[in-house]
């Protein structure tokens, strides 16, 4: 059986910039799987631009962000194996990979899950109705348009305000279809305040708070959805509902990490993330099994995925070459008006950086850690918003090796 | 695509499982077979929109064409699963009660399941059914080990792609539209596709069967649809299942929302009972889907919204007297005055474990007006495609060393290969839309629900087919997919 010192399982923006991270730092036995054809992940098909402000100063489009690791990889001579699906994953890191040259069993010292995340789909929502084809999620309409010059549709309503659905509401819009509006259950938009604008305001597509689909229409191509307000607690308001003509649903309504492997390989997740738990080395249930990126939480940006997949890469080499890592016996706990935090559990003594989403929008606001009661952190946040990741440093001075962190939003 | 004046012994109308399982069942004799179906793909309809139960036979009234077809098709299931390559699992059932009075109607069930000819019924108690299933809801129960749960797709393409195999000859997006009587006594059946003559017509369609049956010259049924919604459940649902929980029956011996492991290990939760006007109305409602999530909770204690899939409705076409609105048996009948024509209507549940015994009764009737012989070619055996997901690692490499599409994992959630869509494409019953393959591989079936594959099988659809960007399509006539290419964009 060949073995690897690190498996990266996914070719995109985590697992690129891992690979390349780990090779920087003396790593020579790296195996990069991705199942595509292509690496980059889902950068490929987001040809937008805006993305590498933070990483690299400059505004990139998808595949260009992408396309600098892809080059990178391949300077540093990194082996990734392209059209290449891992079928299992063990807690032993035993890797079953399947591709046309057959099925390939082999051995890591460390894993890296960079899977990153799938759409919610109609289904998982429950949208009644009938079955009719026009219904699909952003990501495919993106898939179908921008790799394979498809068009999806003409007359457009979009479910959900994540950022992929207003960037297909333009997207569209530019391809001469009429976007008849975009509709969010919550009474604030899921997505970044700079795709509103971009998306929505510069082409006059109205965006509904507070609305959502509640019937499918049409028999064989969508003919129509019902549009219904609903209350503080997304119920429906009876009363509220309206047709709206179109011949294609784009659904926009959260993303998934997705962790089927992980899961085989009993790596325990946590529910509010649907990531793995981890601690701040960003090392699973599992030992020697990491995780950055989407399939860990969702990012509001791409460049976050790459900081966070480089930090991973730290404590993967430290792991590689000593077989193990320092204990993370304290939980770090999401309190009042926190979602999730990563990573869920810390040593106490190293310094991390605490990732975190509120709970729902919030003006002049404080966000504190505290450890055993006593306060470790404490920033003031302007404006946060759901859709945006707060990060902060949490600095070792600050910690103890006793007691467990919460985080709160005050 | 039209087809003029082609010659058949019998024709079928109607390609559900019922109608491939005459087909195949006329198949042993030197006939020459056509099964006319309206849509573009076989077993779209009530064939695809169940439960995929093969029931024991208990619920139903002693002596009828129901408990017969019933008790005589769940017998014979292993061996027409093995016959023909389908999966299919001996799960058992419970049909749980939780009031007293639930015991009384479970205990005449066992009566009348006992003189119907199931076998091992017995009531158990909550210590038996924890040892079963610890999920199952419910105090005590029936305990029906004789139940199973087979793949109604596989089925019904197995039953047609054997009786393709055999000579019959299949006509999809084919609709019967009226029918006059040559000369000679033949039927001249008029279609979408140009006319068929024959000597024989069987009504087989379904829903549509009380329509067809008039204008073949046997007016008066009346066909009730009664709809039903589904979940779909996540197979890590399923696995906290093994056996299928059914509620104790209504007095109108329906059975409320229950929850199904499927063969593959999803959960279907529903279908619920509502009376509709439409007859082919597939839309799932708010107040329906609500309901299921309730009742279905009830009866399994992993009716979480995190494992929801999918969620579908089917409509089942049942019989009824259109003064007392009562649920009538199966009818299947030879008019002695419409000569050549054999009416099958009101064929609902339990019609997918009855459509062999139907068919024998159907190829009976035919056998007693005249003399058959024996196809000498005919093999009950169709052995399908390997299903890559199930088998071991060392299949699953030589698989790919012979041929390497296997090795290329085309839907991700079903880990369904290149290898599966493209015989799903090319069978001699072949897919050529994106539900034809996904009900051929599960490809799309998963929790992405195509996320991944969509793509994919779109584009395989075009590459084999030949079929143009706006032909591309999900299901049915008019259900397509794009609309065509991007502003200025050369395609691909």
């Amino acid at each position: 059986m060949k073995s690897y010192q690190a498996v990266i399982i996914g070719g995109g923006p985590a697992g690129l910039g891992a690979a390349i991270a780990l090779k920087k730092q003396g790593i020579q036995d790296i195996l990069v799987v991705e199942r595509e054809h292509h690496l980059g992940g889902i950068l490929r098909q987001c040809i937008h631009d805006g993305f590498g402000l933070t990483r690299f100063g400059e505004s990139l489009s998808g595949p260009e962000y992408a396309q600098r690791f892809i080059e990178e990889a391949q300077r540093l001579q990194i082996e990734c194996r392209t059209d290449c699906t891992v079928l299992h994953l063990t807690e032993d890191k035993i890797v079953t990979l399947c591709s046309r040259a057959g099925l390939e069993v082999v051995a890591a010292r460390a894993v890296v899950l960079a899977m990153g995340c799938r759409e919610r789909t109609r289904g998982a929502l429950a949208i009644a109705g009938t079955r009719s084809a026009g219904v699909m999620t952003a990501g495919v309409a993106q898939h179908y348009m921008n790799l394979r010059n498809i068009m999806v549709g003409r007359e457009v309503v979009v479910l959900g305000s994540g950022d992929i659905g207003l960037i297909m509401a333009r997207r569209m819009t530019l391809e001469g279809a009429k976007v008849k509006g975009v509709f969010e259950i919550q009474p604030y938009p899921s997505g970044l305040p700079r795709n509103i604008m971009q998306c929505l305001n510069d082409y006059d597509i109205p965006l509904y708070l507070s609305h959502t689909v509640t019937e499918i229409r049409g028999r064989e191509r969508l003919s129509a959805v019902t549009i219904s307000q609903v209350d503080e607690a997304m119920r429906v308001l009876p009363g509220t509902e309206r047709e709206l003509s179109c011949d294609t649903l784009i659904l926009s309504v959260g993303l998934i990490p997705e962790n089927e492997l992980s899961l085989d390989a009993g790596v325990v997740l946590d529910y509010r993330t649907k990531g793995a738990l981890v601690d701040e080395y960003y090392q699973t249930s599992v030992p020697g099994i990491f995780a950055a990126g989407n399939v860990l939480h969702v990012h509001d940006l791409v460049d976050f995925v790459t900081l966070e997949a480089e930090a991973l890469a730290n404590a993967v080499t430290e792991y590689v070459k000593r077989n193990t890592m320092p204990d993370c016996k304290l939980t770090v706990v999401p309190g009042e008006g926190i979602g999730h935090v990563v990573p869920q559990r810390c040593s106490g003594r190293d310094a991390f950086t605490l990732s975190l989403r509120v709970t729902r929008p919030r003006r002049d606001c404080i966000v504190t850690v505290h450890q055993g009661g006593r306060e470790i952190l404490r920033q003031t946040v302007k404006n946060a918003l759901p859709a945006e990741m707060l990060q902060y440093s949490i600095p070792a001075e600050r910690l103890n090796a006793e007691g467990d962190l919460e985080v709160a939003l005050l | 695509m039209a087809v003029m004046n082609r010659e058949f012994d019998v024709v079928v109308i109607g390609g559900g499982v019922v109608g491939c399982a005459i087909a195949r069942e006329l198949s042993r004799y030197r006939l020459r077979v056509a099964v006319l179906e309206k849509e573009c793909d076989i077993g779209t309809q009530t064939s695809a929109r169940n439960t995929g139960m093969l029931h024991a036979g208990f619920l139903y009234q002693t002596g009828s064409l129901k408990a017969q077809c019933a008790v005589e098709g769940n017998r014979e299931f292993d061996r027409v699963a093995e016959e023909l390559d389908v999966p299919f699992r001996r799960t058992g059932k419970l049909v749980v009660g939780f009031t007293e009075a639930h015991r009384a109607q479970l205990e005449q069930f066992m009566k009348r399941g006992e003189s119907n000819g199931v076998p091992g019924l017995r009531l158990i108690d909550r210590a038996e059914m924890d040892r079963l299933d610890p999920t199952a809801g419910g105090n005590f129960a029936m305990y029906v080990p004789t139940s199973g749960v087979l793949n109604p797709f596989l089925y019904t393409i197995a039953l047609a792609e054997n009786a393709v195999h055999n000579g019959a000859e299949l006509f999809r997006s084919c609709a019967f539209t009226g029918e006059i009587r040559l000369a000679d006594g033949r039927h001249c059946l008029h279609t979408t596709r140009g006319d068929f003559v024959t000597r024989w017509v069987v009504n087989s369609a379904g829903l549509q069967s009380a329509m067809v049956s008039a204008w073949l010259g046997k007016p008066g049924y009346t066909i009730a649809p009664v709809k039903g919604e589904y979940f779909v459940l996540d197979k890590r649902a399923g696995a906290h299942a093994s056996i299928s929980v059914y509620p104790a029956p209504n007095p109108d011996n329906t059975f409320d929302t229950h929850a199904t492991v499927t063969v593959e290990g999803n959960v279907l939760v529903g279908p619920d009972s509502q009376w509709v006007e439409e007859l082919e109305d597939y839309a799932t409602s708010p107040a329906g889907l609500d309901g299921l999530a309730e009742d279905g909770a009830r009866m399994f204690a992993h009716m979480k919204r995190e494992y929801y899939i999918r969620s579908f409705a089917g409509v089942r076409p049942k019989l009824i007297d259109p003064k007392t609105k009562k649920v009538q048996d199966f009818k299947l009948e030879a008019p002695e005055d419409i000569p050549g024509f054999i009416n099958l209507v009101g064929i609902e549940s339990p019609g997918l474990t009855s459509a062999l015994p139907l068919a024998r009764r159907v190829a009976e009737k035919i056998r007693g007006r005249e003399e058959l012989s024996l196809n000498e070619t005919f093999t009950p055996y169709r052995s399908g495609p390997p299903r890559f997901s199930e088998l071991t690692l060392e299949r699953q490499a030589e698989l790919i060393a012979e041929n390497a599409d296997y090795g290329e994992i085309i839907c991700r959630c079903e880990q369904v290969t290149k290898a599966e869509i493209l015989q799903a494409i090319h069978s001699p019953v072949g897919a050529a839309t994106v539900n034809g393959v996904k009900n051929r591989t599960r490809a799309s079936m998963g929790r992405c629900q195509g996320g991944y594959c969509q793509m994919r099988i779109t584009q395989m659809l075009r590459q084999e087919l030949g079929q143009s960007i706006t032909e591309v399509s999900l299901s049915s006539r008019g259900s397509y997919l794009f609309t065509g290419a991007v502003r200025g964009g050369g395609e691909e």
